[in-house]
């Protein structure tokens, strides 16, 4: 008989496909700490994908599209599931949007965008590996570089 | 291709392909060959100079009011409702409602392009921060046009503050159409940004950085020489390692042997980098690059305003 690594949950969203290394900050993108219903988190899983890979399965909560944005900055290969009653009603796999609004803090701090309240605009100029152009100082950000907000 | 300029944002010079760039050099020329002075009558000009300014503004001014053109704004925001912590998007909001056109400069980067988002008046930008300043590379390139006599294939040196210096990002870029070797030259704490150079690298211009000109000075055609901007820095400490490093002189230069037509431009203002002895000489032509900010910018005002097509 098949066994899980990670137990199955009933309702919720399972991000699957992580790089084992990033696993701890897509945690922080969820805000797990602040869940109430079950939270599993797995690292170091084996995967025929990446070799190793990380889980994490949330209970009760369904994740919203600027999480996914944010997730794919930092988790280009993950998958999302959305499971009810124990069954996957939807799966796809996180894409990197063309262009990046109100979760990246544009690293240059004399940026405009830093001040007054403004939201971050950065363009996508390459998805793997990652390179940003903020819109309005037009300085180039790489993955190294990235502040999620 | 020439895409209209008619109600065109002028925001950074990276917007502008070659052919854009030339086409603005030729008007130029015809603004100094014919009169154009009314073709911006009853158009107003909203000069917004949240840092200090003498050429960028003065020209500006100038060149509008010789269109026929009316001019409204200020020159220190300490007199406007920022200083009651208006915001700039507030302002903008404000200002876009009086006015045909705007000329803003500002501290921080990315503000010009902030302010096009909020108007729906072209706004040009006048220099943001360490950004860019894209209507000072179009009249660089103008002098060096008129002084040169050709922009192909020449062999320019930067000099001073690379790393700030927002005329030097902005022009790079639009010599790298123009097959320009270059070469960077300033104290480390003050290099090139590393992504402007891997721009540049990818659109196959020779890069070389430097310390000093010892060595490569009988290579160039240009001395592009910049000032060490005080302003810039937030440690006062590191400002005074690199104060006055560079202080070129009349015969400095014949002693390192240069090219008897090379050309020495400076965006102005300068403060010890550039003796006076240069001044006179046939090298100097920072004075003429400043004068050529009337007809560049009457260029782009009759442009942007659709008063020529």
């Amino acid at each position: 008989m098949k066994q899980l690594d990670v137990s199955a949950i009933k309702d919720g969203s399972v991000i699957d496909h992580i790089d084992s290394k990033s696993t701890l900050k897509v945690a922080d993108i969820l805000n797990i700490q602040n869940e109430e219903q079950m939270v599993l988190v797995g690292i170091n899983l084996s995967s025929k994908l990446l070799g190793k890979k990380g889980i994490i399965k949330i209970g009760g909560k369904i994740i919203d599209q600027k999480e996914v944005n944010k997730i794919s900055l930092i988790a280009p290969n993950a998958s999302v599931n959305i499971i009810k009653d124990y069954e996957v009603v939807k799966k796809f796999k996180v894409a990197v949007p063309d262009i990046i609004e109100g979760i990246v803090k544009c690293f240059n701090p004399n940026c405009v965008s830093n001040y007054n309240n403004i939201i971050s605009k950065l363009i996508v100029i390459n998805k793997n590996p990652i390179k940003l152009e903020c819109h309005y100082c037009e300085r180039i950000m790489g993955t190294k570089d990235i502040v999620l907000i | 291709m020439v895409r209209s300029f008619k109600h065109r944002d002028i925001i950074s010079i990276r917007h502008f392909n070659k052919e854009e760039l030339l086409y603005i050099l030729d008007l130029a020329n015809q603004m100094e060959q014919v009169d154009y002075n009314d073709i911006l009558k009853g158009k107003v000009l909203a000069s917004l100079f949240f840092e200090p300014s003498t050429r960028t503004r003065l020209s500006f001014e100038s060149a509008m009011q010789k269109l026929g053109g009316i001019v409204i704004g200020f020159a220190d925001s300490g007199i406007t409702s920022t200083a009651k912590g208006e915001s700039l998007s507030d302002s903008i909001k404000i200002i876009k409602g009086y006015c045909d056109i705007i000329v803003l400069r500002h501290y921080l980067e990315g503000s010009a392009r902030l302010a096009a988002d909020i108007a729906d008046v072209p706004v040009i930008n006048a220099g943001d921060g360490a950004n860019q300043h894209p209507t000072q590379t179009f009249l660089d390139l103008y002098t060096i046009q008129k002084t040169k006599g050709t922009m192909e294939g020449l062999t320019i040196g930067f000099l001073g503050d690379l790393k700030y210096g927002r005329t030097v990002h902005s022009l790079s870029y639009a010599l790298a159409y123009f097959g320009a070797e270059m070469f960077f030259i300033s104290p480390p704490s003050l290099r090139m940004p590393g992504d402007c150079i891997e721009e540049l690298r990818s659109r196959k211009v020779k890069c070389h950085e430097n310390e000093s000109l010892f060595g490569i000075s009988k290579k160039l055609d240009v001395i592009y020489c910049t000032r060490i901007q005080k302003e810039r820095f937030a440690d006062p400490v590191e400002f005074e390692k690199v104060r006055g490093i560079y202080r070129l002189n009349r015969a400095m230069l014949e002693e390192m042997g240069i090219k008897g037509d090379l050309k020495i431009l400076h965006p102005l203002p300068r403060v010890d980098e550039m003796d006076e002895s240069l001044d006179s000489t046939d090298f100097a032509v920072y004075f003429q690059q400043a004068r050529n900010g009337i007809p560049v910018r009457k260029a782009i005002l009759s442009a942007v305003l659709g008063a020529i097509e």
